[in-house]
This record gives structure tokens, sequence and C-alpha cells, in this order.
């Protein structure tokens, strides 16, 4: 039992409980079954993005382009259907278009040797400056066949489809970065770069390719975006950076990098998931919501820097 | 080191230089005395903050929440303008000096004490500073007639004109600002702190310099300007919006910042740097306008700015080590 409490993963499970019990009581409606399961689409596509944003954290980065990215991609994507794309091409398009825009982020991050942050600052200016321009103030409409898959459902139940996709991703993210050479890789990077690179990592590589998966699951959560809301717009998912480096880093993530793990991540985006549905039934709107998501991203990184101090690192 | 300075700042003059030729030879009317005002009336807010966080990018730090700040010392100060309509608008300044001060306070205490990284601390506050703005404010904008026109003067007069472009009040407070944090950042024990923590946090320490009580001062300072900001926001556009006051603006700062030559490892930058920075930024956003075009592309515009300052900075600083291993 002292065992399991002290793996990184028990913070987010015990927030967790606490969260559902909360929203219970606020609101009879809180429990619904149904209404968890719809309102869960929302949260799948942040889910998405948290996922590749675990690989760049524990790589010991940051990638601060992912919402941007979402918008970019839903944008192309849409932009690409409405001149003749066939809408079967969609998924493999915008994938393949959100990982090119992380072989940038990755490419000069590691090629240069610039710090994450600024360099994914100036990606987010990009990629967003980009969808701007592309699309205008207006709201691209996407084709029905394509966006119904947004709100479908699997095999009668009231599974939405996207829930299933989330729930196939994040454990072949799981065993990826868990049960590969890769995912060793990753750690090791992030561990210590000098020392990885000493004992063969190649580690520019291993950097540009957590970047990588983190630009296709954004483009992943751009095309789930863009199915929900039947439109592409240039300014959707602003601030998804927040939701998801507070997902990956309320997991159990070192931000210095190192350490994290799905599971952890898959937690904590629960935990938010459950936050941010009970204060939609209480009514709490958007800027509060962001404001106390803000103060438990900074309140889980104090409380895990107070109990592991860096005592070396320093 | 003083001579690598003196180069560093001579790069972003010639960058200027040549923006001016080229957006001149497209539009002449880009000397008329009317875009000249805009570009001078663009600075001053730019300069105040982009000083704040160059002290903060010299400590290898960041802070994300500087617009969040603005904006929600820009909300208080305007309600309190609005329910004291008497109020002097000098103490106004102050308070928003004093409220940038209080935030930035916090995001000191989190970096320096809770050992919390400057991105996720200031990440973090940027949502939580950006909340609160609606708590107070209710959502509710501060409207023009409620803004003393003693304020908004200051941006539209000021002592000094030169063949029609007019140096505002709102310009010159923002060259004193950088004037004295030059001084300070020249001339004091604090400000030679700055800089040894910036360039080897470990050997400053064994130096006996405190850390957490320079970053701390470092985010405090950071915090004030942002909140002195506010006050110049309101004076500049004589409203303030809770959802759009300073939103975003960190990243024209950092913009302005990192083009100024602020070396973005810690350690080196200058308040001319920043300046120059902040000139070229607003000559650029005004020439958007002057060339007619559109206003869409100013984000891709900030973007590319910054990328193309951070790879030029990463270039010279290789070429940089490697003459010293060299010799």
């Amino acid at each position: 039992m002292i065992r399991v409490l002290h793996r990184a993963e028990a913070i987010p499970a015990v927030l967790l409980v606490l969260a559902i019990a909360a929203g219970a009581m606020l609101s009879p409606y809180f429990l619904d079954t149904g209404y968890l399961l719809g309102s869960s689409r929302i949260y799948v596509e942040t889910g998405l993005v948290s996922l590749g944003m675990t690989f760049v954290i524990v790589s010991g980065n940051i990638d601060l382009s992912v919402g941007s990215s979402v918008a970019l991609t839903a944008g192309v994507v849409a932009k690409l259907l409405s001149i003749g794309m066939p809408v079967g091409w969609a998924w493999p398009a915008g994938i393949a278009f959100g990982a090119l825009l992380g072989v940038f982020n990755g490419i000069v991050v590691s090629k240069l040797r610039l710090s994450s942050v600024l360099v994914t600052l100036a990606t987010m200016a990009i990629y967003r400056g980009v969808a701007e321009v592309l699309l205008g103030p207006a709201s691209i409409r996407l084709p029905t066949d394509f966006a119904s898959f947004g709100n479908a459902t699997a095999f009668g139940t009231p599974v939405p489809y996207s829930l299933i996709l989330l729930a196939l991703m994040a454990a072949a993210s799981a065993v990826l970065l868990g049960r590969t050479v890769l995912g060793r890789w990753i750690y090791s990077v992030g561990t210590n770069e000098r020392a990885a690179v000493f004992s063969g990592v190649p580690s520019g590589r291993v950097v540009t390719l957590s970047f990588i998966l983190s630009g296709a699951f954004a483009g992943m959560g751009g095309l789930l975006v863009a199915a929900r809301l039947g439109v592409a717009r240039f300014d959707s998912a602003k601030g998804m950076e927040l939701d998801a480096i507070t997902a990956v880093v309320l997991g159990g993530a070192s931000i210095f990098g190192g350490s994290g793990s799905i599971l952890g991540t898959a937690l904590a985006l629960l935990v938010l998931a459950v936050l941010r549905i009970g204060m939609g039934v209480a009514n709490v709107t958007q800027e509060y919501q962001l404001a106390v998501i803000g103060t438990l991203l900074v309140v889980a990184v104090a409380v895990g820097a107070i109990f592991q101090r860096p005592g070396s690192t320093d | 080191m003083p001579k690598l300075g003196w180069r560093r700042e001579f790069g972003t003059i010639a960058l200027l230089a040549v923006v001016v030729i080229a957006v001149v030879g497209r539009d002449h009317r880009f000397l008329d005395p009317t875009s000249l005002n805009s570009v001078l009336l663009w600075i001053p807010l730019l300069l105040v903050v982009g000083v704040g966080e160059m002290l903060v990018i010299v400590t290898r730090g960041i802070d994300v929440s500087v617009g969040s700040i603005l904006g929600f010392s820009g909300i208080v100060v305007g309600m309190a303008l609005r329910s004291n309509p008497g109020m002097n608008v000098e103490l106004a300044a102050l308070l928003g000096l004093g409220i940038g001060l209080a935030l930035g306070a916090v995001n000191g205490a989190l970096v320096a004490w809770a050992r919390v990284p400057p991105i996720i601390a200031t990440l973090g506050t940027l949502s939580a500073f950006r909340g609160l703005v609606f708590i107070v404010s209710h959502g509710v904008q501060v409207d023009s007639n409620t803004i003393p026109p003693a304020l908004t003067d200051w941006s539209m007069s000021g002592p000094v004109q030169i063949g029609g472009a007019t140096i505002s009040w709102l310009l010159l407070i923002a060259l004193v600002v950088a004037a004295l944090a030059a001084a300070v950042l020249r001339s004091t024990r604090f400000g030679r702190n700055v800089f040894a923590i910036g360039s080897n946090p470990a050997a400053a320490k064994l130096r006996g310099i405190s850390l957490p009580r320079t970053l701390m001062a470092v985010y405090c300072a950071c915090g004030a300007l942002s909140g002195l900001a506010g006050v110049l926001y309101a004076s500049r556009y004589g409203f303030v919006n809770p959802g759009t006051a300073g939103l975003g603006f960190e990243l024209t700062v950092i913009a302005a910042v990192v083009i100024g030559g602020v070396n973005v490892f810690g350690g080196s930058g200058s308040v001319l740097g920043v300046f120059l920075g902040c000139l070229l930024l607003s000559v650029i956003n005004v020439a958007l306008a002057v060339l007619g075009i559109s206003a869409t592309w100013q984000t891709l515009a900030y973007g590319v700015v910054i990328l193309l300052a951070l790879v030029l900075d990463g270039a010279v600083q290789r070429v940089l080590r490697r003459a010293t291993e060299a010799r």
C-alpha cells in the first residue's frame, strides 16, 4: 500500500476520486453515464494532444505550439476538402500534416540546439498566424460525411467513437513509451542528454521524433475538433497547450524531463475532464475554469518540486 | 565584451535600416507625421513591459503572464477611476504599479522559492490572472467616458514636437523607465547580480549572491512594469476590455526582447537593444498598415520574426564559441 502511494500516479488517482465525489455532491446529473460520455467528446481532443505532450516533456522539452497545430490542421484539412479532396483522405492527410508541423519544431530544437520554450512559442505564433491568413475571420464548413464522425457513437452504445480512438491511442502510446527501445531512449535523453549521447542514443533524432508524435497527435486532435464543430476556425483550440501541459505534469511527469508515464497522463486527464465537466454543470464560466486549471498546474508543480528538490542539478 | 554588446545592437540597427528603406521605397507615406506618430505611440507599452521581460530573460527565465498582469492592472485602475471620477491620474499610475508588483511577487514566489520552472509558473498565472480580471470586472468593460481626459491626454499630447511628430508623455514615461532600468543594471549591485545569475547560476551562488532574493526582485520588477503598462494602456486606448486588454501581448514583448539581442540563454542583453527591438517591431507594425497588408498577417509576422531572431542568435553564439575555442 505504501509503495503504491509512492508512485507518481498516486496523486492524480487520489485527486480523481476527490473530484468525482465533489462533482457528485454538486449536481445529481453529474454521475449520469450518458451525460459524462456525451461531454467526454470535448476532452478527447485535449487527451490526444496530452499523449503527444507526454513524449515531449519526458524527453526534457516542451511543446507550446500544440493548440495552434490543432487549429492549423483543422483549417488545412477543411481547405483541402473544400477544393475536392476525397473525405477518406482527410484523416491520413491531417495526421501527416500535424506530423510535419512537429518535424519543423523538432528539427529547429535539436539541430540548432535552441530552447524548446522559445522555439515553440515562435511556432505557436507562426502556426496560428498561418491559420489566420489561410482562413481569415470566416469559419469554413466541413462536408457532413466528415463531420458525422464527431458525433457518432459506437455499436448502438452511448460511447462515442472518438473516446474509443483515444483509448486505443493511449494504449499504443503506453506501449511505445514504456515497452520499446525508443521509449527507453526518450527517458534517457530527458534524464541526462550528455550521458545518453555517450551511451550511443541518437538524441537529436529522439527529440525530433517526440515532437513528431506531438504534432501527429495534435493533427488528430484538429481533425476531431473540426469533426465535432462541423467547421474550422483559426481561433479554435486556443490555450489547449495549458490543459495538455497540466495533464502531463499533474500525471507525475517532471517538467525537467526523464520521468512521467502515459498512465499518469491518462489519470490526470480524467481529473481535468471531471473538473471541467463538474464546473460546466455548476455553470462556472470559461474564464474561471481557465483560472482554476492554471492554479492547479502551478500548485501541482510546486508541490512536486517541494517533495523532490533537485539537489545536484542546480 | 562591451565590443560584443555594441556589435549585437548594430545588427538590430542594420535590420531596422533595411526595413525602413524597403518600406519607404514602396510607399513614401511611411515618413509622414501620421505614420511616425503611430510608430511613436506603439513603443511605450512595449518598451515598459519589454524592460521587465528583459530582466527575467537575462536570469534565464521567462514571464508569459505579462499580458494578463497588464489586463488586471488596467481593469482595476479603470474601475477605480470609474468609481472615483476626481482621482488623481498620477496616483492611478502608482496604483497600477503596485498591483503589478503584487502579481509579480506571486510569480517570484513560485519561481524563487517553490522552484517552479518559470515557463510553468507564468503559464499558470497567465490563466489565473486572466481569470481574476473576469472575477473582478464581472466581464464588464471600463468605457471610454469613464477614463478621465487627464489620463488619455498622456498619449495625445507631449512636451516635445519634432517636425510634426509628437513625443508624447506616454513615450517620455517609457523612456524614463528604460533609462532608470539601464542605470540600475549598469551601476548597482543588484544589476550586476542579475547578469551574474544569468551567466552562471552556480558561480553566482558561490560568490554569495542570493538567488531567491534576486529572482524575486526581478519578477516583482517585471510585474510592476506590466502593471504600469496597464495604466498606459488605458491612456493609449481610452477603454479597458477584460477579454482583450493585454491578450497575447507576451508574444509581442518577447519578440521585441529577443530581436533586441537579449541572449535567450541568459546572461546578456541591454536596455538599448530592447529599445531598438521595440522600435523595429513598431516600424514593422505600422509598415504593414501603410503597405495595406491586412492585420491578419500580424501574428504570423511576429512568429517569423521571433524565430529568425532565435536562429540568428543561436548561429552567432555558435560562431563566437568556436572563435573562443580556436583561440
